[in-house]
């Protein structure tokens, strides 16, 4: 009935010892009953979402370039759409920490092949293989990588597009978008494609500034600037920063 | 039976830079029953001479899947053939696993020379006392490659190993011109005829001692049958057969990549080995 | 978590305590599987919808896996081991098949995945599996697993998020239960897979996880015959 009085000696400290701030790491960790190695569970500076389809001839994929530290828009120039050779292109969403050392895990892997000097260039496919195995074998040690990738490319001259998430579930299709993206422009880009299923570089690169637009007004975590790389026969274009075309005069109608 | 002071280990050079214990198991690969190996622009074929050590036990095996675009044959000790190719299944396997697709053929042998290599470098080793013929088709085409006891392995358009296999690269080589634009059928049969080159007057090709497999565009590794066989041998049967003994004997049976063979130059002896003081 | 004397709303983004995130290593991707069998047929159906909550991944993922030319596996559940557990049975089969200088046959990977699954078994695969094929006598069989390897022969299952929605009507239509006055004709490769499409049918009405479209694989000596059917999409 009554709330119980705290005790005298409540958060402070025990006769002879340090005084306990509530809520660090430091408490955590004296507190811990076990020596436990406690992983990464939480990712902390962010990127949103990634959007990507496959046109006629090639593939497209696209993110902003913030970096967000919980809410805060804390770097703006954090680029993840890359190039990985002449017919692969990523784009990660995420943990960019993460991001940053799977980019450096590949480009080592990258180097190495190229050291054998036999000509031969990784695939899209494979590389998709190679990611899916990566994040599996992390998520297994209960030490995720915690992003989303997306893998464009031409497999033998077909466009190909796939993705892996943070448990290495992946697959492929001719549309993908992941993070808040995946909920709000991914009905929208289905749709355009339902309605005219052949769209050339140009339409689907008008339909991804669209999405980047619809989520600039909806994702909080999103950023009025972008890149856009496209892979086809005439091979890897990475295009940006682009700027959103916004109009918030419409935002008086919104009541 | 020593033949001079340096080829107590694998390790031992000899002063004339050389590494007797490695030539040696080189020659391993001489005793082993000769096999073939040639490509046309879309396949890979392997024809190997079967041997049963005694009237009373089977064939020995000669032709290995390795994975759907890779098989080897082997010549010289089926034990040492037996852990590489169990090597060569585990890689083919492993890459498969992580990239989805096929390991090309050059970074399997690169792989499996390196492999080799380390036999040769300790003490505690000794070199692998087989030679492979690696018949594979990948992104690249179709490929034929030698390996050696020594680790070194070649990329051939044909090759023949093993005993009295001289014969059957004399075949190879005067008509490696027809071999590129050969049909399946056609490159086989070329295989056969290099092959039972390699057959003293008295013997002949049948389809208990014969080994084929092959690869190509849209086709996995294939090992025939013995009524698959005996369809390619009734296309070479009858053909005259070229004078198979006479080439053996005006030839050195020794492989053009091993000076250490019956004919070739021995080591001098030197007088002194090295001066220590 | 905010206390219950704070009738204030929580925002997470807001929160002055540090953020935790719970990760969890699994996750339910949906899916439902069926197979029937006949005396010397198997069907095996998957639908094709790949999900998470109410996201819809692809309308357009194979969840059926050819392990050999009489024995097909089928799998719904946590995804990302379903890739991990169907790669590694791949490995498997070309391994036994190497070693054996046989293929392998369907008991042989009946056990095989069981023992597999056992394996994990304190760190399982999260997958329904339904594995058939032929017997040694060319008869349809169908094994069906939990997730850490309890099996069992069966002439008819279905599985996966709608396999508690749709086996009692498989036990209605193909086992004949609470049926009276028919007689218990031996199934044809028709009726099964009639059967089979009206299931699904009946699976996507209810289940948000099933829909989008099936794919189907008729196994017989002859080899396995593929085709595909359209569900509802919504």
């Amino acid at each position: 009935m009554f709330q119980e009085a705290p005790s005298f000696w409540q958060n402070g400290p025990a006769p002879g010892s340090f005084y306990n701030f509530p809520n660090t790491t430091f408490n955590q960790l004296q507190n811990s009953a076990s020596d436990a190695f406690k992983h990464s569970q939480s990712p902390v500076t962010t990127a949103t979402s990634i959007v990507a389809l496959v046109y006629d001839a090639g593939v497209i994929i696209a993110g902003d370039i913030l970096g967000s530290y919980g809410s805060l828009a804390r770097y703006r120039n954090c680029s993840r759409v890359l190039k990985v050779n002449n017919n692969i292109i990523l784009g990660a969403g995420g943990d960019y920490g993460d991001f940053q050392y799977v980019k450096a895990l590949l480009n080592q892997k990258i180097i190495d092949e190229e050291c054998l000097d036999d000509g031969l260039k990784l695939k899209p496919k494979s590389l998709h293989c190679w990611l899916t195995r990566i994040m599996y074998n992390r998520r297994s040690k209960f030490d995720p990588f915690w992003n989303n990738f997306v893998v464009g490319g031409l497999q033998d001259g077909v466009p190909f597009l796939g993705t892996v998430d943070k448990l290495g579930t992946a697959y492929e299709d001719k549309i993908i978008c992941t993070g808040y993206g995946a909920h709000i422009v991914t009905p929208m880009i289905r749709a355009a494609l339902d309605k005219n299923p052949n769209i050339n570089k140009a339409e689907a690169k008008a339909l991804v500034l669209k999405a980047m637009e619809v989520l600039y007004y909806r994702d909080a975590r999103s950023y009025p600037k972008f890149e856009i790389a496209t892979l086809d026969q005439d091979g890897v274009e990475i295009a940006g920063p682009i700027d959103v075309s916004q109009n918030w005069e419409i935002a008086h109608f919104v009541r | 039976m020593f033949r001079n002071q340096y080829d107590s280990d694998v390790t031992v050079w000899s002063p004339q830079g050389r590494l007797h214990q490695v030539e040696y198991a080189m020659e391993a690969v001489n005793q082993g029953s000769a096999t073939v190996g040639l490509k046309s622009q879309t396949h890979a074929v392997l024809i190997a001479l079967k041997r049963a050590s005694s009237e009373l036990s089977a064939y020995q095996k000669k032709v290995i899947n390795v994975d759907d675009h890779v098989g080897i044959t082997i010549s010289g000790l089926t034990a040492d053939a037996r852990i590489l190719s169990r090597y060569m299944r585990t890689e083919c396997l492993n890459y498969k696993y992580s990239h989805d697709t096929y390991l090309p053929l050059n970074r399997l042998i690169s792989q499996l020379g390196n492999k080799m290599q380390i036999c040769t470098q300790r003490y505690d080793r000794r070199p692998y006392g087989v030679g492979l013929l690696v018949a594979g088709y990948d992104d690249q085409g179709a490929h034929i490659f030698q390996t050696c006891p020594s680790a070194n392995f070649y990329d051939c358009k044909a090759m023949s190993i093993g005993s009295r296999s001289q014969s059957a690269r004399t075949y190879l080589e005067k008509h490696l011109d027809e071999f590129k634009n050969a049909s399946l059928e056609e490159i086989i049969k070329h295989g056969l005829r290099a092959l039972r080159d390699t057959l003293p007057p008295e013997n002949d090709l049948n389809n208990k001692n014969v080994s084929i497999g092959y690869v190509g565009k849209g086709q996995s590794f294939k090992i025939l049958n013995e009524n698959e066989i005996s369809s390619f041998l009734t296309l070479i049967t009858g053909e005259e057969r070229r004078g198979a003994a006479a080439s053996a004997s005006d030839q050195p049976p020794a492989a053009r990549d091993d000076p250490s063979g019956d004919e070739g130059p021995r080591d001098p002896v030197p007088a002194v080995a090295m001066d220590t003081e | 978590m905010h206390s219950v004397m704070d009738s204030r709303p929580f925002f997470e983004d807001y929160s002055v305590k540090p953020m935790q995130r719970q990760f969890s290593p699994y996750a339910d991707n949906g899916g439902s599987i069926i197979a029937i069998s006949g005396n010397d047929f198997v069907v095996i159906g998957a639908d094709t919808r790949l999900s998470s909550g109410y996201s819809i991944y692809t309308r357009d993922q194979n969840k059926l896996f050819k392990l050999s030319d009489t024995t097909v596996l089928g799998c719904s559940g946590c995804w990302c081991d379903t890739l991990s557990l169907t790669r590694i049975l791949n490995a498997r089969m070309q391994m036994y098949e190497q070693e054996h200088n046989k293929k392998m046959s369907t008991p042989a990977c009946a056990q095989m995945l069981s023992t597999m699954l056992y394996y994990k078994r304190f760190f399982p695969y999260y997958i329904s599996n339904i594995l058939v094929g032929l017997d040694s006598e060319g008869k349809g069989c169908v094994y069906s697993y939990d997730p850490i390897g309890h099996t069992e022969r069966s002439s008819y299952r279905a599985g996966g998020s709608a396999g508690a929605l749709l086996q009692p009507l498989l036990d209605n239509q193909v086992g004949m239960k609470n049926m009276q006055n028919v007689q218990n004709e031996p199934l044809t490769i028709e009726r099964a897979v009639g059967i089979l499409k009206d299931t699904f049918i009946s699976a996507a009405e209810r289940d948000i996880y099933t829909g989008d479209s099936i794919k189907i694989n008729v196994i017989t000596k002859d080899g396995i015959k593929e085709d595909t059917f359209e569900l509802r999409k919504d």
